[in-house]
């Protein structure tokens, strides 16, 4: 088949591939056996997973206490790791759906596997939230506007605890619906693959999975359709949620937590967590699935790209704070920065800066930005570092406030660290079950644009492509 | 599917040949059953003359039920039924209620427009599709022509207009 090639764009699928080859590569993985290093994988997040649910049974059995909070510190690991996982779930909504609006094909080829991140991460960050409560077989309903014996007491709407009930219940929920309506054509690749190959269980199971798609142009029509509207239902969702999760604290008095600047520099730091992210994990799937042709050294700089433009708003979010702390002559708001920069916590707050500031600016090289090495080791120190942002804005701000009476400092417990791990060992083994049974590439997708992007296979003719141009 | 059901597949290898295909197909007057793509096709629809879908208004509907449907609980629960002088605020202001009512129109009219799309377009968990030939999910164009409402035309007479039009094969499926 003849290919195009740009002379201003790097190909999105190299090798010469063909819409046949788009099938077997990423179709195979789910078809043969599992490897050796899946179980090696498998293995090693079980493990986590398994301790860590020993310190959830812990905590649901003797209480809150087991973790190091104190009166004045209320919330530290469990709220940090909340954040922090919610963030990274950010990013696969931006692939999915706003690259999409944006008409940006190079997100074909990573929006399936980000997906499955945003709603593994989603669920990691929503047991932050259950857990805490303490209570949890009572806090789980009575956070919702249930008709009850109290008299019908019903929830605070007024307050962003609530509002992420809504939120973080409504981003999963359509994430999942996003994720799985766009899984549908390629479970049916595979249901016929397998009935090609004989493999009546196979079949069978993957029909069900794809809901008897039989791909007419009419459905496309209709498909393409809903993916538009869920992608354009998404944008405003992400950027919402997160906002509300920023609220938890702008709306507080705490200084520290008290500014406006909290909505769009969460979103930032949560676009910038969610790339490294991302990059992390399709960088080992793309060595180990040797899916190198579909994840270009193009997709990964242009990643990079967006680290830098989020980072640097990040970086800027943080200076504009600081200079906003002192210009406002608000001495409890001075003294919260004075404290982040030289008290008891600088140690977190200039690890903060140094992950945060400096590391995505190394992108502007370009050697270092189409490095894979230099990214996976860069996308894992933003991750650091986005971290101890949360854990800087949460347990500075609580451990100095108004009162010098209350001041004190926090230690985690095991058990903090020990949920911390749960979530780890949750997130990989979902995200494994993933690689393994479901196609990690959207196929569909890229097979539409193959004829389009996909760099000329050797001893072919380039013709010109006609007037139509995929819209996505 | 009916008994005894007549189709003639075309099987074409390229998106491009297969939209000049479709529109070559239509203009000697033979009627299009229906076109399987392993990936949506870019004018395909229109070649095919089928109207734009009508989902983004069942969306925006299922939408507006869910605005409606947060503000009725909201100003009800706190305005109507137990309101509480919570920090010194009026009992039912907008602004603080916005976020919710937004998530569950984003829910409903998510939820509700793929429903009803997997309805409308035949989608359940259980039996099998009508196919026509398995490489449409692979890398096949498939075009098929139903004989029994194309009654101006014979078999060989369609078969003739396929190859013409650029199909690399043309085979025949009962059902």
């Amino acid at each position: 088949m003849a290919a195009v090639t740009s002379a201003v764009r790097d190909p999105l699928i190299t090798g010469g591939k063909t819409v046949k080859d788009v099938s077997h590569d990423i179709s195979r993985h789910v078809e043969n056996k599992p490897t050796k290093l899946w179980y090696i994988a498998m293995a090693i997040s079980l493990a986590m997973l398994a301790y860590g649910f020993y310190c959830v049974c812990m905590l649901l059995w003797h209480g809150i206490g087991m973790w190091g909070l104190n009166k004045t510190v209320g919330w530290a690991w469990d709220i940090t790791n909340f954040v922090w996982w919610v963030g990274i779930g950010h990013a696969g909504t931006l692939i999915s759906a706003i690259l999409l609006l944006f008409r940006q094909r190079w997100r074909m080829s990573i929006n399936r596997a980000a997906e499955a991140m945003t709603i593994f991460a989603v669920i990691c960050a929503a047991s932050f939230p259950a857990l805490h409560m303490g209570r949890l077989w009572l806090g789980f309903y009575w956070a919702l506007p249930l008709p009850n014996a109290l008299g019908s007491l019903w929830v605070n709407f007024n307050s962003p605890l609530l509002w992420d009930v809504f939120a973080i219940s409504t981003y999963f929920t359509v994430s999942l619906v996003f994720w799985y309506i766009g899984l549908i054509p390629d479970f049916a690749t595979i249901r016929d693959r397998a009935i090609v190959q004989g493999n009546k269980i196979r079949a069978s199971v993957y029909n069900a999975l794809s809901f008897g798609w039989e791909g007419g142009a009419k459905t496309w029509m209709r498909y393409e359709s809903v993916a538009l509207i869920l992608a354009g239902l998404s944008t405003p969702l992400v950027l919402s949620v997160h906002t509300i999760v920023s609220m938890d604290f702008a709306t507080s008095v705490i200084p520290g937590w008290h500014t406006t600047i909290f909505p769009p520099y969460f979103v930032a730091g949560a676009i910038f967590s969610g790339f490294a992210m991302v990059l992390t994990l399709l960088i080992v799937t793309r060595a180990v699935f040797k899916l190198e042709d579909y994840i270009t050294i193009y997709h990964i700089e242009l990643m990079n790209i967006i680290i830098i433009v989020t980072g640097s708003i990040v970086g800027i979010a943080y200076i504009t704070e600081l200079f906003i702390s002192w210009y406002s002559g608000v001495e409890y708001e001075g003294y919260a920065f004075y404290n982040r920069v030289s008290g008891p916590y600088a140690w977190s707050y200039w690890s903060m800066m140094t992950c945060n500031v400096i590391s995505p600016q190394l992108f502007w090289i370009k050697k270092i930005r189409t490095s894979i090495v230099a990214t996976f080791v860069l996308s894992i120190i933003v991750n650091i570092g986005m971290w101890f942002e949360r854990f800087v804005i949460i347990v500075t701000s609580l451990h100095r406030d108004y009162v010098p009476s209350s001041w004190t400092y926090f230690h985690p417990t095991m058990y903090d660290i020990g949920e911390y791990i749960f979530t780890f060992g949750l997130f990989f083994t979902a995200f494994f079950l993933f690689a393994k049974f479901f196609p990690v590439i959207n196929m569909a997708e890229v097979k539409s644009i193959v004829k389009a992007t996909s760099e000329r296979s050797p001893g072919t003719p380039t013709e010109v492509e006609k007037t139509s141009v995929t819209t996505h | 599917m009916d008994v005894n059901k007549n189709f003639i597949v075309g099987v074409f290898e390229d998106e491009d040949v297969l939209l000049d295909a479709v529109q070559a197909v239509r203009s000697k007057g033979v009627k299009i059953h229906e076109v399987y793509s392993p990936f949506p096709v870019h004018g395909l629809d229109e070649a095919l003359g089928y109207k734009r879908s009508r989902l983004p208004i069942a969306a925006f509907m299922f939408g507006m039920t869910g605005t409606g449907l947060a503000l009725l609980m909201q100003i009800w629960m706190l305005g109507y039924d137990w309101p509480m002088i919570i920090g010194g605020k009026n009992f039912a202001s907008l602004p603080p209620f916005i976020p919710v009512t937004f998530e569950m129109t984003v829910l409903l009219a998510a939820l509700g427009m793929v429903a009803t799309f997997m309805i409308v377009s035949n989608m359940k968990p259980y039996g099998w599709p009508v196919q026509f030939d398995v490489r449409s999910t692979d890398d096949k164009h498939v075009m098929a022509i139903d004989l029994g409402i194309n009654n101006r035309h014979s078999s060989e007479n369609i078969s003739q207009i396929l190859k013409q039009a650029g199909a690399s094969e043309v085979n025949l499926k009962t059902f």
